[in-house]
């Protein structure tokens, strides 16, 4: 399985689910130079509050530098880096191949190999599901190629930290700040 | 609890927020919020002629006054040509609220008349931004964009709200707390951190204070002068911190950077400890970075943790309000000092003393026509350092900078890190609403007062009678200086007086005049100081005064764009010489 590269790191970002947050995450990026990799958005178990995984590229700009801007962003309300061995990641990948009645055996073979799934077939072509890291999923892709690829669609990775431990524990409660008196 | 609109709710806000006073005009998408502003007692709303105006007023009343400065505006147009103060607010950390009309909810993204995606334009530029479409949001809402923009590192805040919600009916109700579970600002130093800044400059033996103008959003200017004449150390305050320190003070070596005084140069450049406080290693002060102060360790304190170590690593970083930074500091110094330790400074105080004796600021007084450092230097001689200076941007901006003596925070104002041409004569109406009995001194180049010089009328008529300085060399004097030293001599585009004809155009007393104004004009330096104290006796008017100067006056010290401070030069082709065997 291959490692991601020296230059990549894993942000998971807690973020207050409010309209325009990616728009102003992803502004950030652009704006300051920063290579994002993947990006992948959803829920968490706080209502209000959504996480988002960014696995950042930076080769050229300190990892501090992006964490500390992305802090500053009012509806920031943490960030974590999770480290390689310390974190589960995972992509989502479908990709559509091509298997007549003498290629369909192989390519399930392969999807059982692989502990993907089918979850779509015509009789032209099976859409395949699977889960796995980043190393996983260019392995596969790579078996299937001779099949013929016709169409691949894949989600950004989410990444949990090891271990009993939340990242959002405490941060999940709002502090509440004193508003400026109303002037009399 | 009774029922109001929501635009009664706004001014409500407004009003519970504490503004005095907003700058604005009046347009579609906010013309709700308009017809009980009428009404209200508390804010008094003036009406500016552009939309910039209300930006830059609001900008310079904040940076006057240290409050909160609000500009309000209508959607589209209106809300776009906010765009520069807001982004110049941004870049100089200028506590605003923004507040603008947006088109109804149910037209939002529809490309209706007159919208604009004022927040997303504003998202790289704005500390936050909010769309309030929901009634009931807009007292929370203006509730967080002051406690936003006022607090940890200040800066502009817009509350965009839809015309449909100030339409609607809704109750008020002020917010007792803030629900901002991301916002939390360091403002108290970490210990420890202060224990080791505390020892690297017991240690040093060459160190510089590096002041910015954290310093003066911070209010530490007490303390700051307490933590320099506490240790003795040499000062440097930035374009942003002029008035932070008192110019007449003898430890003060005046400011940094690309036009910066050769002993505040070498002062950082030859340091072995720079100390910065609020500052932020701007590339006009370093220069280029990497033969930057390069035997110097770094002490760096800011209350935006993102500015430590962005350009210079810093070997103590320090996140706080630089009024508690300093207050600790001290607190450990003066433990120190009766425990009988202290630096140990005198041969590098008596260094920076020699080049700041033997390299004063300076200008050739040309044989023919009128300096500008001579009017700007009689001007902060006569104005006094109780006056308000607020400048433009460019070579007139670098000579207020460096021949008006600041004794006092917030009476220096200009555009620092945007570098805004334009700047200048809203600002000072800004700052003239804010501080009523200080005397308020635009100082301005032609080039500048051409861009906003329209709010003379707004100053006319609401009775704000700001004072103008126009240095006038027709030209757009900066880029005419880096074309003299860069681009040999080849004027492209820099002569604003491109015509035959006799007289200047405009006339800018005569344009003076027709705004409602006094207009004086001055060309030669026998009558300088009898036009300023005529500038001085009227205070029931705007005064315009035309300083017709020479054009091929310019801006030194300079260290060219790019290179390293090590090459400042103190006139053109004439280098300083620092006896390193002195340190």
């Amino acid at each position: 399985m291959a490692e991601l590269s020296t230059g990549k790191h894993t942000l998971s970002v807690l973020v207050e689910d409010r309209p325009g947050v990616l728009a102003r995450i992803a502004g950030l990026f652009s704006r300051r130079g920063f290579n994002i990799e993947s990006l992948a958005v959803g829920p968490t178990e706080h209502h209000g509050i959504s996480r988002m995984t960014i696995v950042v590229n930076v080769e050229e700009t300190p990892l501090e530098q992006v964490t500390k801007q992305l802090n500053k962003l009012v509806e920031v309300i943490k960030i974590v880096e999770l480290e390689q061995g310390q974190a589960v990641q995972r992509e989502l990948l479908f990709v559509k191949v091509g298997a007549t009645a003498e290629t369909r055996g192989q390519v399930l073979d392969t999807v059982q190999l692989f502990r993907a799934k089918a979850v779509d077939i015509s009789a032209d072509a099976v859409t395949i599901q699977i889960v796995g890291n980043r190393g996983k999923l260019t392995d596969f892709l790579h078996v299937l190629e001779p099949f013929g690829i016709r169409e691949l669609v894949q989600s950004g990775m989410v990444a949990i930290g090891r271990g009993s431990r939340s990242i959002s524990e405490r941060s999940a409660r709002p502090v509440a700040v004193p508003a400026p008196p109303a002037a009399s | 609890m009774s029922e109001i609109t929501g635009a009664q709710s706004l001014v409500k806000s407004l009003e519970a927020a504490g503004a005095e006073n907003v700058f604005g005009i009046p347009g579609g998408a906010i013309l709700p919020a308009y017809d009980p502003l009428m009404d209200s007692t508390k804010v008094r709303h003036i009406l500016v002629r552009h939309e910039q105006g209300a930006g830059h007023a609001a900008e310079g009343y904040a940076a006057a006054t240290g409050k909160v400065g609000v500009c309000m505006a209508t959607s589209g147009p209106g809300a776009t040509n906010l765009v520069t103060p807001i982004a110049d607010a941004y870049m100089d950390s200028v506590p605003m609220v923004a507040i603008t009309g947006q088109v109804a909810e149910s037209l939002i993204g529809t490309d209706a008349f007159q919208e604009a995606d004022i927040r997303g334009i504003t998202m790289p530029i704005t500390k936050h931004n909010f769309l309030v479409t929901d009634p009931a949001d807009i007292p929370r809402r203006v509730a967080e964009a002051f406690h936003i923009a006022s607090t940890g590192r200040p800066g502009p805040v817009l509350v965009d709200v839809a015309k449909s919600a100030l339409q609607a009916m809704t109750t008020f109700q002020w917010p007792t707390e803030l629900q901002l579970p991301g916002y939390r600002p360091v403002t108290k130093p970490h210990a420890k951190q202060i224990r080791e800044a505390a020892r690297l400059i017991l240690e040093s033996r060459k160190p510089v204070l590096y002041v910015g103008g954290g310093t003066i959003r911070s209010r530490a200017h007490r303390e700051l002068r307490r933590l320099a004449e506490l240790t003795g150390i040499p000062v440097v305050t930035t374009l942003m911190a002029r008035g932070a320190f008192p110019d007449s003070h003898p430890q003060h070596l005046g400011m940094p950077g690309m036009h910066g005084t050769v002993a505040a140069v070498a002062g950082l450049q030859k340091s072995d400890l720079i100390i910065s406080l609020g500052a932020r290693f701007d590339d006009r002060v370093t220069g280029d970075l990497a033969t930057f102060a390069p035997g110097a360790a770094v002490i760096h304190a800011d209350i935006d943790p993102a500015e430590i170590g962005k350009n210079r690593h810093a070997d103590v970083p320090i996140v706080g309000d630089i009024r508690e930074v300093i207050s600790d500091l001290l607190v450990v110094l003066e433990a120190e000092r009766a425990a009988g330790r202290e630096g140990d400074y005198e041969s590098w105080v008596a260094y920076c003393a020699g080049i700041k004796k033997n390299y004063p600021l300076g200008y050739d007084t040309p044989a023919g026509g009128l300096a500008p450092q001579y009017v700007i230097e009689r001007l902060g001689r006569l104005a006094g350092p109780e006056a308000i200076y607020v400048a433009g941007v460019g070579q007139h901006q670098m000579w207020a900078a460096q021949f008006i003596g600041y004794e006092h925070p917030n009476t220096w104002l200009n555009s620092g890190g945007a570098g805004t041409m334009g700047y200048s004569v809203p600002a000072a109406m800004g700052a003239k609403v804010g501080r009523p009995d200080a005397t308020v001194w635009s100082i301005d180049g032609d080039g500048c007062f051409q861009m906003t010089n329209q709010e003379l009328a707004t100053c006319a008529i609401e009775n704000i009678p700001i004072k103008v300085a126009v240095i006038n060399n027709d030209n757009l004097g900066m880029v005419r200086q880096w074309q003299t030293l860069f681009y040999n001599e080849r004027y492209s585009n820099t002569n604003l007086q491109k015509h035959s004809g006799p007289v200047r155009i405009p006339d800018f007393p005569k344009l003076a005049e027709a705004y409602g104004c006094v207009g004086l004009s001055c060309e030669s330096a026998d009558d300088v100081d009898a036009t300023i104290a005529k500038a001085m006796e009227i205070n029931d008017a705007p005064v315009v005064v035309d300083f017709r100067v020479n054009k091929d006056a310019m801006v030194w010290p300079m260290i060219a764009g790019g290179a390293s401070n090590d090459e400042i030069q103190y006139a053109r082709d004439l280098a300083p010489k620092f006896d390193e065997d002195d340190i």
